[in-house]
Parts: C-alpha cells; structure tokens; sequence
C-alpha cells in the first residue's frame, strides 16, 4: 500500500522535524530520538519520561507538555527506544524530586526501561516506575501479565495534572498503581496495519471477520470473531472488561473510547453512543469521555475500549489544565 | 591453542553476516506470531555489531565482548536487544581478565551469557523464547567438551541442538512476549528469536580448527 513516507528507514526523523514544526512548545532532539518540554520542569515537581515503538502517535510525544510528560523517547516504529535514549532524557528532565517512569507492559519496553533506569539510578538520579498493563484479552493466561492500552493515557494525564500540583515521587507511585487496579481495556481490529519497512500488511482478514483482542502493533488478536454491528462491539468490549475489573455496582468511569488509527471519528461516536448505553443498563455511569484516536496501531482499522473507575482525585486530576499537541483543556490562551 | 578476541571476532562477524541474510526470513516468522519487526531489528543490529567489530581496537575477549553488547543494546532495540545484550555482557564478565580463553572456558562463558539472557527475560524452558535454541545448545557444547571431545565436535552438537531446539518451538503455546497474547494461535510458528539465536551457534563453526591451528 501506499505511504505519506520520503525514506522507509527515516520515518521516525521524518515525523520529528515535522512535530518541532507544528509544535513550537516541544523541543525536538532528533539525533536522539527524544522530544521535550521546552520549558523545562524546575525545583520540586517530579519529571514524566515516557517512551516507546513509534506508530502509536499521537502516544507519546503527542502528550509532551504542561500536566502531561516531561520527555518521550521514540523507538523505531513497533520497537522500544533503547536505554541510551532513555537515560539521555531521564538525565535532561530530572529534578530534585526525581523522575517517574510511565513504560507500557512489553517486554522490550520493560527490559529497556529497566537497564536504563539501572543506569540512571547508578549516577545518582532518583527513578521509578509505574508499569501499564491494562489489557484484559486472554484473561490470566500471558504470564506478561496484560499488555499496555489506553489507560497509558489515563495514566500519563492524571499522574501529569498530580506531578504539576507537586505531589512527590512515592505519592505518584502509589496513585499510578491505583489507576492500575482501577482501569481495563480491550480492542477488536477490523484490518492489520502495514509496517513501513516490511511493506506488507502483518495480517490478513475476510470482510465478515474481526480479531478480538488486539494489541497495539497491528498484531493478531486473542481470537478471530464473525463481524457485528456497533452494539454487538461495544457489549463485547463492554462485558470483556467488566468481568475482569471487579467494578461494584454504581461504579462511575472515566471512558476512553479510542480508534487505532484507521477507523474514523463517526464510527467512534457511534461506539462512544453505544458503550454508554451498555454501561447505563447496568446500572453504571460515565463522568467523562474521550473520544478520538489517542494511541494507535499505525493505519489499523478498529478501536479499543477503556474504562478507568473514577473518584474526586482522578476527576481532579483529569479535569486540571493540559497543553500538549494532542490534550488541549483549561489552560488560558 | 586458545580462543583470542580475534577469533571471538570472526565468529561475531559471521553471526552478523547470517543475520543479514535471513532478515527477510526473520521478519517473516515475526508476522506469524509478532509484529514484524524481528528481522528488521536484527539487521540493524548486526549491521551495527559488524561496524564495532570492524573498528575496534580491544584485544582482551571481556572488552570485546562489552562494546559487542553496548552495540546490539543500541543497535537491535526492541526486546532483543536487551536480550542479545544482556547474553554479550554475561559472556565479557565471565573471561574477565583473560587474555584468551579455553574451549572449556568459552563453554562457561556460553552459559553464563545464556543465563544472564534467561534472567533478564524471566524465561523459562518452554516458553517459546530464543532461551528455547539458546539452552539446548549450550548444554550440549558443554557435555560435549565434558565427555572429552574436541572443540569441533562440540561445536557441531552446539549448532545442532540449536537448531533441534529451534524446530521444537513451533509446536509450544508461547508464555512470553507478544506471541504469548496470541494464545493457542501462537502453536505451529517457529519462534523467531529461537531462530536468530541459533545463528549465534551456527555461526561458532567459524571457530572450527582453532584449536588445531
């Protein structure tokens, strides 16, 4: 299939130049492969580095800015950045209150976070980390545990709005890890996606099919399923989720409602329309949404669903002013 | 005579050239079960190992091996790269200090590459991971050598039982990285980092008649 690409092997540069162009509040470190605040964090706030395989955009750098991260590190497409990478950013954004981690649940991301991390730590720069496993496809079986979806935003904008009213390293920790117990997300595809340097789509489907379970890189799913209409989507998404979240009864939620790319935005809402209707009926409700594409599979056709139980903190939290190229609310132009 | 960084280098040089070879094959067996970009990253890797072979100036095996390291953690990305990595950085701690190494010594630096792969990866046998072809080979290079054959010989049950334990992936369920999310889909693939780290093996045949030179 055709791309909007110059060099195959250059996409990643390509994409940054471009960023830096549209987006004169991010600096843009090319060589390395990291984008940054342009102001940069002073004193006591706690600094956000997040990162990984590139062809999820806009997750990362797209969420670059006031109340959200601090720095993202680009891997290749699909493919996590490396630790040089990601000490050079953790080493360029640190403050005195030390840097939080935000690494999706892969093994890549996890190993190369870890040996960076290591490193950091050993040039004496205080770091954590807060693991995104959101995913519920295949229940308990990945001994990975589930991999990272949607709640990465969540995550990176309720820990954002906390790190920006200065809560400290070890307060941000144990909220991320309570936005891990309290958020779920599942996705269907409707086609693969094509990897710009392997030129061919990484799989095929029949028109009537869809692969239920999806990750974020244009991958098979936990299992192939017969098409159905919206609804029939959304009560999936809906029910798969539920069963694995423990939600009590009355729970209200934050909705991600997100496309991988490839779906457009009025077949969103028509999910966005119908999940609401299936969490109402059971006696649930929704205090915000976000409907878009926010972290995707390159072209892939489909979406993931995420719900994240939300009390006054994370409404707070969620609520507060962001300014980054693709989290846009409450900040005085 | 004794394995030097020279000729640590030849069969590193050799790996890098199979890797480049079978970068179409690679990417291949990752679409299966992954997201494509096995062979790619390999490519990129070896094309960065192969320069710092080229340029270097170590003599001592242990600094060899750390930049081989540093190359491919950079180089590959990814999840291999850590991988690949923490395998070159197992292997230069334990010739540390040497000037050359004994087949027997290579053996045991092998296998603490191997298991500083294991454990970085938190793999176990089965899992349908390169430890699948990485384990199996260097048991049997060691048995080999225990049993008191030659370097040779060792080398070739290496290289075979790689590739055994290579072709016994296909039929596992994976329980590690992105094929695992695949579940019983993931049964009838070839694991694709079994298959580059057999290469590693193949490639040790570069080492063959060292000990009779």
């Amino acid at each position: 299939m055709s791309k909007l690409i110059n060099n195959k092997t250059e996409i990643v540069a390509d994409f940054m130049r471009g960023l830096k162009q549209s987006h004169p509040d991010l600096d843009v470190d090319i060589e390395n492969r990291v984008v940054y605040r342009k102001t940069p964090a002073v004193g006591d706030k706690v600094a956000l580095v997040s990162g990984g395989g590139s062809g999820h955009e806009p997750l990362h750098s797209g969420f670059v800015g006031l109340g959200m991260l601090d720095a993202a590190c680009m891997g290749e497409v699909f493919t996590s950045p490396t630790p040089q990478q990601i000490v050079r950013a953790i080493e360029k954004v640190s403050t005195s209150a030390g840097v939080l981690l935000i690494v999706k649940n892969y093994a890549g991301d996890i190993m190369n976070f870890e040996i960076a991390a290591e490193r950091a730590e050993r040039n004496g720069i205080k770091v954590r980390s807060v693991t995104i496993d959101d995913d519920v496809a295949g229940g308990k079986l990945p001994s990975d545990g589930g991999r990272g979806m949607g709640l990465t935003v969540f995550a990176e904008k309720i820990l954002g709005a906390a790190a920006e009213n200065g809560m400290s390293l070890d307060g941000l920790c144990e909220l991320g890890q309570d936005l891990r117990t309290r958020g779920r997300s599942m996705g269907i595809g409707m086609s693969s996606c094509t990897h710009p340097v392997a030129g061919v789509p990484t799989f095929e489907l029949g028109e009537d099919e869809i692969e239920v379970g999806i990750g974020i890189h244009g991958e098979p799913g936990w299992r192939r399923a017969r098409a159905g209409s919206a609804q029939d989507t959304a009560k999936l998404l809906v029910e798969s989720i539920l069963a694995e979240l423990a939600a009590p009864e009355q729970s209200s939620f934050i909705v991600l409602v997100n496309g991988m790319g490839g779906t457009p935005l009025i077949e969103l809402y028509v999910m966005a329309g119908e999940i609401h209707r299936e969490l109402i009926e059971r006696g649930h409700s929704v205090d915000r949404y976000l409907v878009g594409s926010h972290i995707t599979s390159l072209e892939m056709a489909g979406c993931s669903l995420t719900l994240l139980q939300s009390d006054a903190e994370s409404l707070k939290y969620w609520d507060a002013p962001v300014s980054t190229p693709a989290l846009n609310w409450g900040v005085a132009a | 005579m004794n394995i030097t960084a020279s000729e640590l280098k030849t069969w590193l040089l050799q790996y890098g050239q199979l890797l480049i070879e079978q970068t179409e094959y690679l990417t291949k067996l990752d679409s299966a079960i992954g997201d494509a970009d096995h062979g790619v990253n390999m490519q990129r890797g070896a094309t960065a190992m192969r320069q710092t072979l080229t340029e270097t100036t170590k003599t001592a095996p242990s600094e060899l091996l750390e930049e081989v390291a540093e190359a491919v953690l950079e180089g590959i990305g990814g999840a291999a790269g850590p991988l690949y990595a923490s395998l070159f950085f197992g292997m230069a701690g334990a010739v540390d200090g040497e000037t050359s190494v004994t087949p027997q010594q290579l053996g045991d630096a092998l296998q603490a590459g191997v298991d500083s792969l294991a454990a970085r990866g938190r793999a176990e046998r089965g899992d349908k991971t390169m430890f699948d072809a990485a384990g199996p080979a260097i048991e049997a290079f060691r048995q080999t050598l225990d049993a008191g054959d030659d370097l040779n010989t060792a080398i070739e049950a290496a290289e075979s039982a790689a590739n055994l334990g290579r072709d016994e992936t296909a039929p596992m369920q994976a329980r590690k990285g992105r094929a695992s999310y695949l579940g019983p889909r993931s049964v009838g693939h070839i694991d694709p980092g079994a298959t580059s780290v057999a290469l590693l093996f193949e490639a040790l045949t570069e080492l063959s008649g060292t000990e009779n030179s």
